[in-house]
């Protein structure tokens, strides 16, 4: 039984990978893909409902959706990868850091990592797009300010729950020091939940970071980014509703499949929890 | 209790000084020149020492430190400053927008409470059933749905095809609050029924269950007896920690219904760059945070007898 379910999970994951990486594909080749020029105005063409030579319809400037959801999946999906893995490195280590050291250092970091996390998430992460002035960049700078704690956190606790294993002490009498301690022995036993987490918050992100361009601290006119074309779109929705309904699917079946991804990704990496989350 | 709850708030006062301390350096940081930022939104061009004497007026040339530590003296005595743009004072504004947007937290709060409890336990007692695989089939699409998308959608097809509920919101009557509660319930909904679920699940796996179960307790004296209380501890603290991505969202939703609260305010500002209603929109929102947790510890604390007798428990 537990073979059976362990082969289809591995198949499943298999099948999601393969849709992740074909989004990816479509990021980095999102040029060669666009049917149309995604910045070419046309206003005969405005607001065209789909059909045949638009599949998804045109906006109020006569632009193609499809070709802009295809060039946004490039600003949308990369920055929030390159996001979340700078995150999830800089607040990994960090944690583990924390974790091994212990002592002053861990409380004090501790401590300031408590004081990102009093603030709710999305509220900061406003703040700090709005002091920083909008723009795609410095919304991926205000996402990583909220979502750093998070991993140092999870970290930590999995590098604390470790420490005092036998193995690592059987590790050190055999010679290892610090560094080699942290990178062979502690490292790879906690990449696991640290990678599960890194690929759940994708989804999240993609969310977050569509939010605050929907609420123009994100990505700026003309730029073709999911979040900012649905804010385009708000004000036609009564007349163009395929304008929201583009990039609304384009975000959603995106998060879909990071969130199957991660959870596939737990289920193969800790069987225990299968069917509970 | 009363010890604990003012020990808790002792241990509150630093973390509250982090924040507010974060706060003004991010917003100096930004308008580092709050009076040449004031003139440049006037249009006036004025000499450099107009400027240096309206500085050295507002305390503008002191340390620092120095600063921070007037303008926190000045936020306890609930002086926030006065609006760049509308020249109003922040505190008052704020404090008059407040209602509205508490209002729509509580509504959606409810609304999630009884959406998500009740589908969580079923899907839990039914586990690996049709209903729960609908359950989880629901809140995994609601999971994957950002709310701004779902206010559209919920728009569109509520208030401008079947014209039954205003698109704009009013404040003021029942209909304009439903949109904005569905929209922030269904998000936060979905999260929270997976988490109820999980939580039942693991106290249903409990081997006293199973006691109970092979002495012959029925399945709903056992559900409702001991698992239900067993599990209500954790699905309260899950609720309390889930106020605060329902805070950011109140933000989006509220801008996109129009309604008038503090999350609407807070995008209209920072849009304008508004620098002082901005501080106040996170202060504020990271207090009521703060506070919310707060409570709820107290409440955990009151709730189970074995935090509560091992006396530390911090």
């Amino acid at each position: 039984m537990n073979v059976i379910h362990r082969n289809h999970t591995k198949k499943k994951l298999f099948v999601l990978l393969i849709l992740a990486f074909g989004l990816l594909l479509i990021a980095i080749f999102a040029d060669y893909l666009c049917p149309y020029d995604p910045y070419e105005q046309n206003l005969n063409l405005a607001k065209q409902p789909p059909s045949a030579s638009h599949l998804l319809g045109t906006d109020m400037l006569g632009r193609d959706l499809l070709s802009r959801i295809i060039i946004g999946s490039r600003s949308s999906i990369f920055s929030v990868l390159l996001l979340i893995g700078i995150v999830s490195v800089f607040g990994t280590c960090f944690g583990i850091l924390c974790g091994w050291q212990g002592g002053r250092f861990d409380s004090i970091a501790m401590r300031i990592s408590d004081l990102f996390l009093a603030f709710p998430g999305l509220v900061f992460a406003m703040a700090v797009a709005g002091v920083l002035g909008g723009g795609l960049h410095n919304a991926v700078i205000a996402l990583a300010a909220i979502s750093w704690p998070k991993y140092a956190r999870l970290a930590r606790g999995q590098t604390l729950a470790q420490r005092d294993l036998p193995y690592l002490a059987a590790a050190r009498l055999a010679g290892c020091n610090h560094w080699q301690l942290i990178f062979r022995h502690i490292l790879p036993n906690i990449l696991g939940p640290v990678f599960v987490t890194a690929t759940l918050d994708i989804g999240t992100m993609l969310m977050e970071l569509a939010g605050l361009s929907y609420l123009d601290l994100g990505a700026k006119v003309p730029m073709a980014e999911w979040g900012s074309m649905m804010s385009n779109g708000r004000s036609m929705l009564q007349t163009a509703p395929w304008i929201i309904l583009g990039p609304g699917g384009a975000i959603f079946i995106s998060v879909v499949i990071f969130n199957l991804l991660g959870d596939t990704l737990r289920d193969y990496l800790d069987p225990r929890q299968r069917g509970q989350i | 209790m009363k010890k604990y709850a003012v020990k808790r708030l002792i241990q509150l006062i630093p973390i509250l000084l982090g924040i507010t301390f974060l706060s003004y350096g991010m917003m100096r940081l930004a308008g580092s020149d709050a009076i040449t930022q004031l003139y440049e939104n006037i249009g006036i061009a004025v000499s450099p020492e107009i400027i240096e004497e309206a500085k050295a007026k507002l305390g503008l040339d002191q340390p620092f430190l120095t600063q921070y530590f007037v303008w926190l003296r000045n936020l306890l005595q609930g002086d926030m400053g006065t609006s760049f743009i509308s020249g109003k004072d922040v505190f008052h504004t704020f404090v008059s927008k407040l209602p509205a947007t508490v209002l729509l937290t509580c509504s959606s709060v409810i609304t999630t409470i009884v959406i998500a409890i009740p589908l969580g336990i079923l899907s839990a007692v039914h586990q690996n059933k049709t209903i729960d695989y609908l359950v989880r089939f629901f809140s995994f699409i609601g999971n994957a749905l950002p709310n701004f998308f779902v206010a559209l959608l919920l728009m569109y097809v509520f208030a401008i095809r079947m014209k039954l509920l205003p698109v704009i919101s009013s404040n003021t009557d029942f209909c304009s609050i439903i949109l904005p509660t569905v929209t922030l319930s269904i998000s936060m909904a979905s999260k929270y029924t997976r988490q109820v679920r999980t939580v039942v699940l693991e106290e249903l796996g409990k081997d006293y269950v199973q006691g109970a179960r092979a002495r012959g307790v029925k399945e709903s004296v056992i559900l409702w007896r001991n698992v239900l209380r067993a599990s209500i501890l954790s699905i309260i603290t899950l609720l309390a920690l889930s106020i605060g991505s329902l805070l950011g969202g109140t933000a989006i939703v509220e801008n996109i219904f129009m309604w008038d609260g503090v999350g609407k305010l807070a995008v209209d500002s920072i849009v304008m760059r508004d620098y002082p209603v901005i501080q106040a929109y996170v202060i504020w929102m990271a207090m009521i945070y703060v506070f919310v947790n707060f409570i709820t510890d107290c409440i955990y604390r009151y709730l189970d007898p074995r935090v509560r007798l091992e006396g530390g428990g911090l």
